[in-house]
């Protein structure tokens, strides 16, 4: 079998299996919930991805980026009668404008700097969003249901004798729109573009040199990440129903990073394992919860140490051939 | 607004500058030596600052009453505390990773830092909440006119100075501080002229540290209230004030915190929206310089650093 034929083996087999687990799970909310969220911070990060992995553009502001998805849903689903489907994309392109604003400081900058701008730009929409009394300020916003024409996503599942928890609705567009944004980022990576990010990140002046326009790559890497952790907060923001400035701090930032990392940075394949380890552990285990940053934070630092290419590093970029 | 007003303005905004200097000092002190960023280095700060009111709980239960004495325990306990922790974070964290990949380095001392704000949160008693941190200057303030000067921040004043202008004449005028320029300016040509370059980064990241642990020690004293996550603005305006002053610049870092400070009191008082807004003002005005001059308002310069 060919490469290419075992990775949509290995994508089929991922999504029949969280499939699985999800029917078996479909009257456990809490269960149903972490699969969800899961899923929905393996698109935040699929987009970091695109950024640190690809292109190599550093963005300390990926639960800001989430962020202003989360609040572009609320906004549009409380004030105005847009199609919620529109919604989830309308949070993409909102993050995607907002990074917009960062792309001359991001373009201009680099390494340190570059990171700077980031967290500068994460501490600024926090404390916006705490002084800002029209976006509910500290206390923040309430989302009504997500619905898809007649699909109602609060409402319990009843097909026949066949029940499950409405929490299983949120699994299924997730799951959806994680398998859809998998998708996109191993063919952007596959892609010319791909390759392209890839000799901008190793060595900007020789891609220069070879003609690659260095500012396009790093744009198009910024914007897609953005669109894709916009997206993800949106959905995200629908399904808890709520939302504040507490669950985008700098610290939710780090996490999505860490969860980068560990996965393996520039492979989207150790994402999900990744994801899934840093999110439901800690709820599994209670004790563990209160130190949950104590912990990543230091899990990071020993991965860094002794194993800096996460737990499935990247492979080899094979150019031609099978 | 009256001049008295302005005077209070100005005494406020030069109080934040000083201690946003001192962490800018310590920025620029590291990116000197090793090229690194030190990003824990604000939590560090608040390390210190934690460590000074352990010492004076500690002090306080075994019956030590002496102000003065107090003062100077707690000041020295601090510093040499938090120059200790500092010089061990490069020994095990910065120096292994000499060569890595920056984001490397970066993420490293990230992460430091969230181990060292979640332990004070975790692992002080209380330390999840503010804690009252003790008036350990005069407090008697002198009125000219509707200006109140007091004492205590005249005196944190005059102190931050010193010790910055101490640090200069460390790093021009003695023989580490021209081993700490040598290393600065040129690693291997140090190396061969004999200097341990390794004691040098330690001795260099222990000053800075210290140096955050005094700005820490100021900023409880000022506010008389410190709290676990203080680190992380102060070290976040500390780097920005280090940046837009241009990296490895002394002059720059002291330049770049009072212009920082300054920011923050203009967004607070000339202008136009709710005070709350000062710090969205302040860190835009930071990207936009960021985006205008992309290595700071003096610039990195490769022969002068330090």
């Amino acid at each position: 079998m060919t490469r290419e034929g075992r990775e949509r083996l290995a994508q089929a087999l991922a999504i029949v299996f969280v499939a699985g687990l999800s029917l078996a799970l479909r009257e456990d909310d809490f269960a149903l919930f972490l699969v969800a969220r899961v899923l929905i911070v393996v698109i935040a990060c699929l987009g970091l991805n695109v950024q640190f992995g690809y292109a190599g553009v550093v963005n300390f502001a990926g639960a800001t980026f989430f962020g202003v998805g989360g609040y572009m849903a609320a906004v549009l689903s409380r004030g105005t009668g847009v199609p919620h489907l529109f919604i989830l994309v309308a949070g993409g392109i909102a993050a995607a404008l907002a990074g917009c604003v960062l792309i001359l400081p991001v373009l201009r900058t680099r390494g340190h700097y570059a990171a700077l701008v980031t967290i500068a730009f994460a501490l600024l929409f926090r404390t916006f969003l705490e002084v800002n009394d029209s976006l509910g300020g500290p206390q923040g916003l309430k989302l009504p249901e997500l619905r898809i024409g007649p699909w109602r996503f609060n409402e319990p599942i009843a097909l026949g004798r066949f029940e499950a928890s409405f929490l299983l609705n949120y699994v299924i567009l997730a799951l959806f729109l994680a398998a859809l944004a998998f998708a996109l980022v191993v063919r952007v990576d596959r892609s010319w573009i791909g390759v392209q990010l890839d000799a901008v990140r190793l060595d900007e002046t020789s891609a220069a040199a070879f003609g690659i326009p260095i500012a396009r790559a790093k744009i198009t890497a910024f914007t897609l990440g953005n669109f894709l952790a916009g997206v993800a907060g949106a959905l995200s923001a629908h399904m808890v129903g709520f939302i504040a400035p507490n669950n985008y701090s700098f610290g939710e930032s780090l996490i999505l990073v860490s969860i980068l990392l560990l996965g393996g940075i520039g492979n989207p394949w150790g994402l999900p394992l990744a994801a899934a380890i840093v999110i439901v552990l800690p709820e599994q285990l209670q004790v563990i919860q209160e130190y949950r940053y104590l912990l990543y934070a230091g899990l990071v630092i020993l991965i860094l140490l002794f194993r800096p290419n996460g737990l499935v590093p990247r492979p080899l970029r094979r150019l031609g051939g099978a | 607004m009256t001049l008295a007003l302005f005077a209070q303005y100005v005494m406020n905004g030069a109080m934040l500058g000083m201690m946003y200097a001192l962490v800018a000092v310590g920025f620029t002190l590291f990116f000197g030596v090793l090229d690194v960023i030190q990003f824990s280095h604000g939590d560090v700060l608040a390390a210190g600052a934690f460590l000074a009111l352990g010492t004076w709980v500690a002090l306080t239960k075994l019956g030590v009453v002496s102000p003065v004495l107090l003062l100077a325990a707690v000041v020295v306990v601090s510093a040499l505390g938090t120059a200790l922790l500092g010089a061990v974070f490069a020994r095990t964290l910065v120096l292994p990773l000499k060569g890595a990949p920056q984001l490397n380095v970066l993420l490293v001392t990230l992460m430091m830092g969230t181990v060292l704000r979640e332990a004070i949160r975790l692992f002080y008693p209380g330390g999840s909440q503010p804690q009252l941190f003790p008036a350990l200057l005069p407090t008697t303030a002198y009125g000219v006119g509707g200006f109140h000067l007091r004492l205590d921040n005249a005196i944190l004043l005059m102190a931050g100075a010193l010790l910055i202008a101490a640090t200069h004449f460390f790093i021009t005028r003695t023989r580490i501080g021209l081993a700490i320029r040598a290393v600065a300016q040129d690693e291997e040509t140090a190396r061969t002229m004999g200097i341990d370059f390794r004691r040098i980064v330690l001795v260099t990241f222990g000053i800075g540290s210290a140096l955050a642990a005094v700005a820490g020690v100021m900023d409880g004293l000022y506010y008389n209230e410190i709290f676990f996550g203080m680190g992380l603005l102060l070290g976040v305006i500390g780097f920005a004030a280090a940046i837009i002053g241009g990296l490895g610049n002394l002059y720059g870092a002291i330049l770049g915190g009072f212009l920082f400070a300054a920011l923050q009191t203009i967004g607070a008082v000339a202008l136009p929206f709710a005070s709350a807004y000062k710090d969205v003002f302040a860190f835009a005005v930071v990207i936009a310089i960021m985006a205008a001059r992309p290595t700071g308002l003096i610039g990195e310069r490769a022969s002068e650093r330090v």
